[in-house]
């Protein structure tokens, strides 16, 4: 059996404001789901409710086809999570706390052992496997509980916002480890914010704006969902360039749809059309006396797509 | 999909009861979240706090009974502990039962941990049942130092013979285990309606050290019945195997006035603090199963 989360009519309500309204999602096999929406959109609320911390108003969740509601206890046997950011018995060392946790899960003592030096190894924090949780910053907790939530090397993975509080070198690893958990037989749903990490490490997206799911597809076909859409290129010069001679070089080009300057020596040019029509582009204003340094698109397919279906929404 | 008669783990060895798989069953969980709160609790600053009020009331009535020697109290082994052990007792559990328990529910929220546990495959049940667990065990270790403080004045004042009856102790030691049952089911239930801690410390902490006591005197002056139903009332028993049993209902003349003072039977004391236990355990647990982590 693969592994899977299933949402039926998942729905939330806080009061009268409706945070999720009935989400149908199904996301079944190995493979890893960034789950996307901007601040508010009720990505922590359907993680919640995945893991039972929060009581759907109406609808059902599933873990491995197990009611998460009906039976948490087996529903999450299967399943490591780390939702926002938890906290440890302060008196605890990360060794201690995944003890408990190992324990509790029922792994044997020898396993609970080696794994729990593994993981911690590999968020960086084998060097403080026997200091005092309550004394850690924020970033160092949050790598204990990445930790705790990978112990029992889990078949379905639910994290939100992973990087959350992390350096950027922090971020780098976190991305590198979720890279590393893709498995045969692993699920990894994630909500994140940063797009381009959800580009490098995820297969497919689910995109949720306001409690509703505006689609769920693979990153290949969201670049497709593109198709002749417009996006925007930055190109940079070595010395500035002059309005006039941009207007020239530019002039004419159907592809074109505008451009500004962020800078006297960057400017940024929006475009419609295939790929030709891009090549063009690039050839006029490399032409240019300024001489170009470097040109590339700077906002990724999914970056495009993203803004472009949450702009949509707030139509 | 729902329909879940598949699990996700092949039961391929027989689990115990309410195992899923390898996850221990719910009483196997308890005791080992339990084990490492304990751990917590027993690291903490506040089992320092809990440590020092015990050393303080102990330190109190050694140089109070060593200084003026009351003949009454030193007239036998269980007169002495009737009068130092059974009020202090009492006293101590409301402490312990507050330090350790006041946010025992209410601390999951709101300082996070709670976050952590309930990822893991457990009921809730099992956090609730090894917290209380964890809160019991550290309340019992400070009441047994307070214990030793007493046996050690006992010692000095009555040599070996301090031991020589030791029944009647350890009944009152028992009803006082009784008492800290009661008072923690009460804290729980206040622990698990606040989300914040404090609410929950000052509540419990206002009911028992004022509230009750004023309560009950308003009880007995207006309506002249028993306020029976007050725990801190028929927490009086725990006392009784040493001090023996008053009279139930007294008339007493005290400043020209009569005045009726009444006093717990053991029935009363036992079913009271018993009922206590069940019912705010039980409404604490009910609350804490519906309580949502947002
Ligand atoms: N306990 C609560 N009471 C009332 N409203 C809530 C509560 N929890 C969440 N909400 C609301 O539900 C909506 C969704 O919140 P949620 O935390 O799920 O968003 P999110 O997608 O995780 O956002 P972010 O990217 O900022 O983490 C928000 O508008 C939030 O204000
Ligand atoms: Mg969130």
């Amino acid at each position: 059996m693969s592994p899977s989360i299933h949402a039926v009519d998942l729905t939330k309500r806080f009061n009268s404001f409706t945070a999720l309204d009935h989400l149908n999602l199904q996301v079944e096999g190995a493979k890893c789901v960034g789950f996307l929406g901007p601040n508010g959109a009720g990505k922590t609320t359907t993680l919640k409710m995945f893991t039972d911390l929060i009581f759907p108003t109406e609808g059902e969740s599933f873990i491995n086809g197990v009611s998460v509601q009906k039976d948490r206890k087996r529903a999450l046997s299967v399943c490591g999570d780390l939702i926002e950011t938890p906290e440890i018995y302060p008196s605890l060392t990360p060794r201690e706390a995944l003890e408990m946790s190992g324990a509790l899960r029922g792994m044997r003592p020898e396993e609970i052992r080696s794994r729990t030096t593994t993981v911690l190894e590999e968020v960086k924090m084998g060097d403080w496997a026997g200091q005092k949780v309550g004394r850690f910053s924020k970033g160092m907790k949050q790598r204990v509980n990445l930790a705790a939530a990978l112990l029992s090397d889990p078949e379905v993975v639910i994290l939100d916002e992973p990087s959350t509080g992390l350096d950027p070198r922090g971020m780098a690893e976190v991305r590198a480890i979720v890279k590393g958990l893709k498995k045969e037989n692993r699920l990894i749903f994630m909500s994140s914010h940063i797009l381009s990490e959800v580009v490098d490490v995820c297969d497919e997206v689910a995109l949720l704006d306001r409690g509703k799911l505006l689609f769920y597809d693979t990153l290949a076909n969201v670049s497709q969902r593109l198709g002749t859409g417009s996006r925007t290129v930055e190109a940079e010069f070595a010395s500035p360039v002059e309005d006039d001679a941009l207007r020239a070089s530019l002039s004419g080009l159907s592809q074109v749809v505008g451009w500004s300057r962020s800078s006297d020596r960057r400017i940024t040019v929006e475009l419609r059309g295939d790929l030709g029509g891009q090549a063009t582009v690039v050839q006029r204003l490399a032409s240019l006396p300024s001489g170009l340094v470097s040109f590339h698109q700077s906002r990724s397919a999914l970056e495009e797509v993203y803004l472009r279906e949450i702009s949509v929404g707030d139509a | 999909m729902s329909g879940s008669s598949a699990g996700p783990i092949p039961a391929s060895t027989p689990a115990p009861d309410g195992a899923i798989g390898r996850v221990p069953d719910t009483v196997g969980q308890a005791l080992i979240l339990s084990r490492y709160q304990l751990r917590d609790y027993l690291r903490s600053r506040r089992f320092l706090l809990m440590i020092a009020i015990v050393v303080a009331l102990g330190a109190i009535l050694t140089l109070v009974i060593a200084h003026f020697r009351p003949s009454g109290l030193l007239s036998s082994p269980n007169n002495f502990y009737g009068g130092i052990w059974g009020g202090g007792a009492a006293f101590l559990i409301l402490f312990a039962g507050i330090i350790f328990g006041g946010d025992a529910i209410a601390g999951e929220f709101q300082n996070k941990t709670g976050y952590f546990l309930m990822g893991l495959p457990l009921r809730r049940v099992t956090v609730y049942a090894g917290k209380y667990l964890a809160v019991l065990l550290a309340s019992i270790v400070s009441i047994l130092l307070y214990l030793v403080v007493v046996l050690a004045n006992g010692v000095a004042y009555f040599g070996w013979s301090a031991f020589s009856d030791p029944g009647q102790l350890l009944a009152s030691f028992a009803l006082a285990l009784l008492y800290l049952l009661a008072l923690m089911g009460f804290v729980f239930l206040f622990s698990s309606l606040f989300k914040t801690s404090l609410y929950a410390v000052l509540v419990v902490a206002v009911l028992f050290l004022i509230g009750f006591s004023i309560l009950q005197s308003v009880i007995v002056s207006l309506t002249a019945t028993e306020p029976w139903y007050l725990l801190s009332y028929v927490s009086g028993v725990i006392s009784y195997p040493l001090t023996g049993v008053p009279e139930h209902v007294a008339h007493v003349r005290a400043a020209g006035v009569l005045a009726t003072v009444y006093s717990p039977t053991y029935a009363e004391g036992i079913g009271v603090m018993l009922g206590y236990f069940f019912l705010t355990t039980i409404g604490g647990l009910f609350l804490f199963e519906r309580e949502e982590f947002t």
